[in-house]
């Protein structure tokens, strides 16, 4: 009772000073826009539809809306009303909740600012894409030529000119992750003006993401539909879109179906930041979360479906078009080698006419190695994360009719997407910091905003050396997906368990005047702690069963282009663990040092009892 | 007598057609693609095309040995196929039964590629002399990357910005302090007349002294 009764006053005395200093948002809008944009990332548009295709199309919507209804709306209510009600950072909240969690808040922090560092180097990819859509032809169509211009370069010939631009041009990427090559000065660049343009929308913390918000986080619907129209005419759209929502049942019966359904749904939602607890601290207390995180859950999961429409019915263009030239490279062949008169084979009467020809002279037709051409291969062709966006988008982009607009449209949306998360990312840096008051009082929030933006650059200067896309994987795979579901997990627990499921409801009665239905106990109680323990027990064990291992693209490997599959060197492993484990080990070690002092103070008072007593 | 002179017809008959065959050592296979090319508005392979071939490879011959007078008569082609491709040998104009090298023959047609491939209405891909790789095209080097361009353009945009962001407090701060001088001068005279005013926080001096002097 004592402590309820401290961390009650404590609550109240912050209520008192916030109540004349916290900022608040101009409106509703304002808020819902940002908690979606926050939300609704690059994940949105290139992880689900490749899992989509992977796992069997229609079916996959099934482990996804399960986990959405019992994993994510839950997490995400809860993580908006304790903001709302707490009215504080992550740090300050579970601080409040109980001093042996604030270790929570540190490891939501030390993620949020970890994944902030790696996603807006994504975003100055995007940008050096973008700053190169403007030209006429897209310098990513055709390879270069080599030094005395009688061929082209061998490792584009080899390859391809997109994955060349892209690994080459773009990345200038070393074979393996021991080389580290030196600063790209381009990207060095481009990661600058990523930087600035995050710190112009931040400068000011909401007062100034609220007015960016409008438009990062309704342009790329714009953007979608504007796809979603002209994608729909493409010849071989149809197929793509058959392909992406053929339901194929039998992968429902695969684990990892599940277990990447649930992992999708947590890690679209982006909870366990800190941020979304942030947005909500600057609520008005009085405000109905229940119906937010219904609207905020089913945006986002929308957004998904709705992204991967336009995406597959370009994938579907891309793979006709690559089957078509396919097919006109086999004609091509056969008309030169039999002298037949130009265009009297065509793609309708193709298998006529090798026909005629096996039979007539199968030897010169064997002679000549047709290719197979099959359009389920090209379809199969998939894609997710940067290679989707920077190699089959862009190859995609070239063979439609004014591509430098659709060039440009894409990357623009892909940036505002991405924008509109990193604003909740440092959010969930600046929030928790500005409540433990670890701003001077004479430094104005212009400038501390502009020092972490400042050594976030500073730091993500890694990503700009030649290995710099290898740590970007790393960091992605490590620092981004296990610490997250630890994080969420102790959450849920604490709130729960140790803050009060009925505190928790009266809470909540109190700011939206319901009290939560029986789905609402259910899932907080029992539903979702099991789910994400479940989930997080299947990942370690998948993760662990397989190597760590990482694709390089080495142009001197035996079977170049395709990915020469090394392992990470010990050091780099170390790194590794070091990146998931070093974001949660704040929550042990804040628990054992308050409960360290709370046994010096137990036994210091059982002292001062027994001395009282004897006398 | 008379079978002399056939065996001498026959023989000069041969040696005719001789230079001209398929893989011949100095002649080249050519292979148009009109249809590919034009689509609708492909002409037909004729004879008077093919006489238009030789007189531009005449005139090809001719620009490139500059001094040799080359003849329509001096291009010979032979197997033409319905693909529309045939071979062709260049003889010389000086010796009639020697051919021109190779090599000869390549750089003229090179120099004048544009020339062949303007008069035909083809390009170097739908007009195709096997052996003779097109000289690929230098790619346009402009002196300042234009994505530098786009890059100094959203980079000032953005420094710009935050430049106005980051001064525009400390202007309206300024305007503030001299707007304030300036009412305070003013609202010292009218305080003195709203005693009973109904602003609430106004610390009125007058009276706190006295509070001192009571509590003690």
């Amino acid at each position: 009772m004592d402590r309820e009764a401290e961390s009650a006053e404590q609550t109240q005395v912050h209520g008192l000073q916030e109540m004349t200093e916290r900022p608040k948002w101009d409106n509703k809008v304002q808020y819902l826009l940002t908690c979606i944009g926050f939300a609704v990332g690059l994940g949105n548009v290139w992880r689900f539809p490749y899992l989509c295709q992977v796992y069997g199309g229609g079916a996959f919507l099934i482990p996804y809306v399960i986990a959405l209804v019992f994993e994510g709306l839950p997490l995400l209510h809860m993580e908006l009303a304790i903001g709302q009600r707490l009215r504080m950072g992550s740090v300050g909240v579970w601080n409040s909740i109980s001093p042996y969690m604030g270790g929570l808040g540190v490891a939501s922090m030390a993620v949020s600012f970890l994944v902030g560092l790696f996603y807006n180097m994504i975003l100055a990819w995007i940008l050096w894409y973008f700053f190169h859509s403007f030209q006429s032809p897209l310098p990513w169509r055709d390879c270069p030529l080599n030094l005395n211009h009688t061929g082209y370069v061998s490792e584009c010939e080899k390859s391809s000119a997109v994955n060349y631009f892209w690994y080459r041009e773009t990345l200038n990427v070393t074979p393996n992750i021991e080389t580290s090559g030196s600063l790209q000065w381009w990207l060095v660049l481009c990661l600058a003006t990523a930087w600035c343009l995050v710190y112009i929308c931040f400068i000011r913390g909401i007062e100034t993401i609220g007015k960016a918000i409008y438009i990062t986080a309704t342009f790329p619907y714009l953007v979608l539909t504007i796809f979603l129209v002209r994608a729909l005419t493409l010849s071989g759209a149809t197929d793509g879109l058959i392909y992406l929502f053929t339901p194929n049942w039998e992968t429902l019966k695969n684990p990892e179906v599940w277990l990447d359904a649930a992992t999708q749904i947590f890690f679209s939602l982006s909870l366990a930041f800190g941020g979304l607890i942030a947005f909500s601290s600057y609520n008005a207390q009085k405000n109905n979360c229940e119906r937010d995180a219904l609207i905020v859950g089913c945006v986002n999961s929308f957004t998904s479906i709705y992204a991967s429409i336009p995406i597959f019915a370009i994938l579907g263009f891309k793979a006709n078009e690559n089957y078509n030239a396919c097919r006109n490279w086999n004609i091509l062949r056969l008309t030169n080698a039999f002298n037949i008169a130009d265009e009297n084979i065509t793609l309708e009467n193709y298998g006529d006419w090798l026909n005629y020809l096996n039979t007539t002279d199968p030897s010169e037709v064997d002679n000549l190695n047709l290719k197979t051409c099959d359009l389920q291969t090209f379809l199969d062709q998939s894609a997710s994360g940067t290679g989707l966006a920077f190699i089959v988008f862009t190859e995609a982009v070239i063979n439609m009719p004014g591509s430098q607009v659709w060039a440009v449209l894409f990357f623009v949306m892909l940036f505002s997407l991405g924008l509109s998360s990193m604003f909740g990312n440092l959010e969930g840096v600046l929030t928790p910091l500005l409540d433990l008051h670890m701003v001077p009082s004479w430094m104005p929030k212009e400038i501390f905003t502009g020092l972490i933006c400042l050594s976030s650059f500073t730091v993500a200067l890694i990503f700009t050396l030649g290995s710099g896309n290898y740590w970007l994987e790393i960091f992605n795979s490590y620092v981004g997906s296990m610490p997250l579901l630890i994080i969420a997990f102790f959450e849920i627990i604490s709130v729960v368990y140790i803050y009060g499921i009925n505190r928790f409801n009266d809470d909540i009665e109190w700011m939206s005047g319901r009290r939560p239905n029986f789905y609402w106990q259910a899932t907080w109680r029992f539903i979702s702690p099991f789910m994400l323990l479940v989930v997080f027990v299947a990942y370690v064990v998948v993760e662990a069963e397989k190597q760590p291992t990482y694709n390089a693209w080495n142009p001197d490997y035996v079977d170049f282009p395709l990915a020469d599959v090394q392992p990470y060197p010990k050091w780099v492993y170390a790194i590794c663990v070091l990146l998931s484990v070093l974001p949660v080990v704040s929550i042990p070690i804040v628990a054992m040092y308050k409960f360290t002092g709370f046994l010096k103070k137990y036994i210091e008072n059982r002292h001062i009892y027994m001395t009282l007593s004897l006398v | 007598m008379l079978e002399k002179i056939l065996i001498l017809l026959c023989l000069s008959s041969a040696l005719a057609e001789q230079p001209c065959k398929p893989d011949a050592s100095d002649g080249y296979k050519v292979r148009l693609s009109i249809k590919t090319a034009l689509g609708d508005e492909a002409y037909v392979w004729n004879e008077n095309e093919m006489f238009l071939f030789r007189a531009t490879l005449a005139f090809a011959m001719r620009s490139h040995l500059n001094g040799q007078e080359f003849d329509v008569s001096n291009i010979i082609v032979c197997d033409e196929t319905p693909r529309v491709t045939f071979w062709f040998v260049v003889t010389s104009p000086l010796n009639t039964s020697g051919l021109v090298d190779k090599g000869v023959v390549e750089e003229a047609i090179r120099m004048s590629r544009n020339r062949i491939n303007s008069a035909f209405l083809l390009t170097d891909k739908t007009l195709e002399f096997i052996g003779i790789t097109p000289t690929l095209t230098a790619p346009v080097n402009p002196d300042t990357p234009p994505w530098l361009i786009v890059f100094g353009v959203v980079m000032g945009a953005v420094g710009a910005g935050i430049i106005v962001v980051l001064v525009s407090p400390l202007v309206l701060k300024k305007r503030k302090k001299n707007e304030e001088t300036d009412e305070d001068e003013e609202e010292t005279g009218v305080k003195a007349v709203e005693n009973g005013s109904t602003r609430e926080g106004v610390y009125n001096m007058s009276f706190s002294d006295d509070e001192r002097l009571t509590q003690m």
